[in-house]
């Protein structure tokens, strides 16, 4: 039985995605991405191997995604993490329109049509401000680990409103309303109130049409879902996967590869 | 002779200066932190200490810098605008542009003849415009604030670094030093894009000379030679011990002119609401 691999080289987090010919995942992988790229990748990929009691032969076809997809060198190609994301969340969530994906560097707003094609996308690429990275300066700054973030947060009764739009300037404000005698959990949910503006003003951009699937590794912490549904004024898809779906989305088109007899190396990257 | 305190409470530092007439007879800094009230009176006293004196012997204080509403101590409050146009103008009595960068702003003042801000550009919402992205740049590769100037003094010649977000400017760092960058290379190319980002508030703000530029971030002599030769012009920098020092000096002279003019009977009155009981 052949599978087909998905490497996600994220700017903070490596993951691996392996699916069987039908499309279910057989094993999953996540690895800090850190200095050296290439060893991230690899090692990524070689733990979901070892999960899934693999070796290299029986994956027939990996495609590398993220921003670090170049640096997948037994990658057979590269593909955008925006197509990734797009085909990852309309494979989970078929009803799909609209994707926010959020992860450690940059957040992105993708509409796709009903066959999972990327319409139209934005994404923050200025400045970190409204990224994950503005809840790593507030989980530095509270010494909160990030996981712990959400429900701290949620557990709010007053809540703060953060006004710097600056990640590194978030910083300070987080402390100096610390020692104005503020609760954490109320600087902390205001920090989530804050990133939810900000994305909600990327959707606008692309336009916001229903189902939203919320996905990146943010999408993990439920106080941001919360931000995320109260400034959207509906509900949003989060998968169990969320975190994998870029990996996952390359994974679905290195099948499709596998499927259509598309075996040659390298080839032109799919564009959005 | 009388005796004045400027007490300047900014985003990083707070700076206290003692003048008697226009001469500085005592000056402190310290870390603002973030209790700010606190950190104002402390630095009033211990600047008192080293030099000398007693607080019943200074007979204006005038608060400035962000933190200026937390200073309690205070007779009077002025804005950093105001209060580093005074020391400026006191310094180099041509200048007409004070470029002023802090730990958490980049503003750019233009003055008329009589020393006064009449217009002013703000670098805001944005660490890369301010001693933030040279601080974090710092800490990406190890090094603590303090070993910035004599890092930079090693450089060859300046890498480029973007310098449009100061989170971002990490995996640049982190790209450069795997690379093999020396760590001054990459320092020297984060003050070459705070020059980039000065240059480009001066000429929003239209600046015209004399040139004066003043903050903590003028310490690095680099920092102002190389203003000068993108403006293609001389500009004015105080001493390197004082450059960090000009707003509280300003307000500390703020607080010599209130007095005069409060002796004279001629003090303004729509500023007497300013004032807080002791005068």
């Amino acid at each position: 039985m052949s599978h087909a691999a998905g490497v996600d080289v994220g700017s903070t987090q490596t993951k691996a995605v392996i699916i069987d010919e039908q499309g279910a995942i057989v094993a999953r992988a996540l690895t800090d991405t850190g200095a050296n790229v290439i060893q991230a990748a690899e090692r990524a990929f070689d733990q979901a191997l070892a999960a899934a009691q693999l070796s290299e032969v029986d994956v027939e076809y990996v495609i590398g995604t993220g921003y670090g997809r170049y640096r997948v060198t037994f990658g057979h190609d590269q593909i955008t993490e925006i197509s990734c994301h797009g085909r990852g969340a309309v494979h989970m969530f078929p009803r799909t329109r609209t994707v926010l994906d959020m992860g450690g560097q940059d957040t992105k707003a993708i509409r796709v049509s009903a066959s999972g094609e990327i319409d139209d996308f934005c994404m923050n690429d200025k400045c970190a401000a409204g990224t994950g990275r503005f809840l790593g300066a507030a989980s530095a700054a509270l010494q909160i680990p990030l996981d712990r973030l959400g429900p701290v947060a949620l557990s709010y009764s007053r809540p703060v409103r953060i006004s710097t739009t600056c990640t590194v300037f978030a910083e300070s404000e987080v402390l100096s309303w610390l020692g104005k005698g503020k609760k954490v959990e109320d600087i902390l949910w205001g920090v989530h109130q804050s990133i939810a503006v900000r994305s909600f003003a990327l959707l606008r951009r692309v336009g916001i049409e229903s189902e939203v699937t919320f996905t990146g590794g943010v999408a993990r912490n439920a106080a941001m879902v919360k931000a995320m549904e109260d400034k959207l004024g509906c509900a949003v898809n989060i998968s169990e996967e969320a975190h994998f779906m870029g990996a996952l989305g390359a994974a679905l088109f290195a099948l499709d590869r596998i499927r259509s007899g598309r075996h040659t190396r390298g080839g032109a990257e799919l564009t959005p | 002779m009388s005796l004045t305190a400027g007490i300047d409470v900014g985003s990083t530092y707070t700076k206290v200066v003692l003048a008697e007439n226009e001469r500085i007879v005592g000056r402190c800094l310290r870390p603002t932190g973030f209790r700010l009230e606190e950190v104002a009176r402390e630095a009033l006293a211990e600047c008192l200490d080293a030099a000398g004196r007693t607080r019943d012997a200074v007979e204006y204080v005038v608060g400035t810098g962000m933190g200026r509403h937390q200073a309690a101590d205070k007779d009077l409050h002025v804005t950093d605008l105001t209060a580093s146009a005074a020391g400026a103008a006191a310094l180099f009595p041509a200048t007409r542009t004070v470029l002023d960068i802090g730990g958490q702003t980049m503003k750019c003042s233009r003055l008329n003849d009589a020393g006064r801000v009449h217009s002013f550009r703000l670098n805001d919402k944005c660490a890369a415009g301010t001693g933030a992205f040279l601080e974090k740049t710092a800490r990406y590769m190890g090094y603590g604030v303090e070993e910035m100037g004599p890092l930079i003094a090693t450089s060859r010649e300046p890498v480029p670094i973007s310098g449009v977000c100061a989170v971002f400017a990490e995996s640049e760092v982190i790209n450069h030093l795997s690379i093999g960058t020396p760590p001054a290379s990459i320092m020297h190319g984060a003050i070459e894009s705070l020059v980039g980002r000065a240059v480009q508030l001066m000429k929003r703000a239209k600046a015209q000379p004399a040139y004066t530029l003043v903050g903590g971030i003028l310490r690095f002599d680099i920092m102002g030679r190389s203003i000068a030769r993108d403006l293609g012009a001389e500009v004015n920098v105080p001493a390197p011990d004082l450059v960090q020092f000009i707003a509280a000096y300003g307000a500390a002279l703020l607080g010599q002119e209130r007095l005069r003019r409060l002796r004279a009977g001629t003090a303004p009155a729509a500023l007497e609401h300013a004032v807080h009981g002791r005068v």
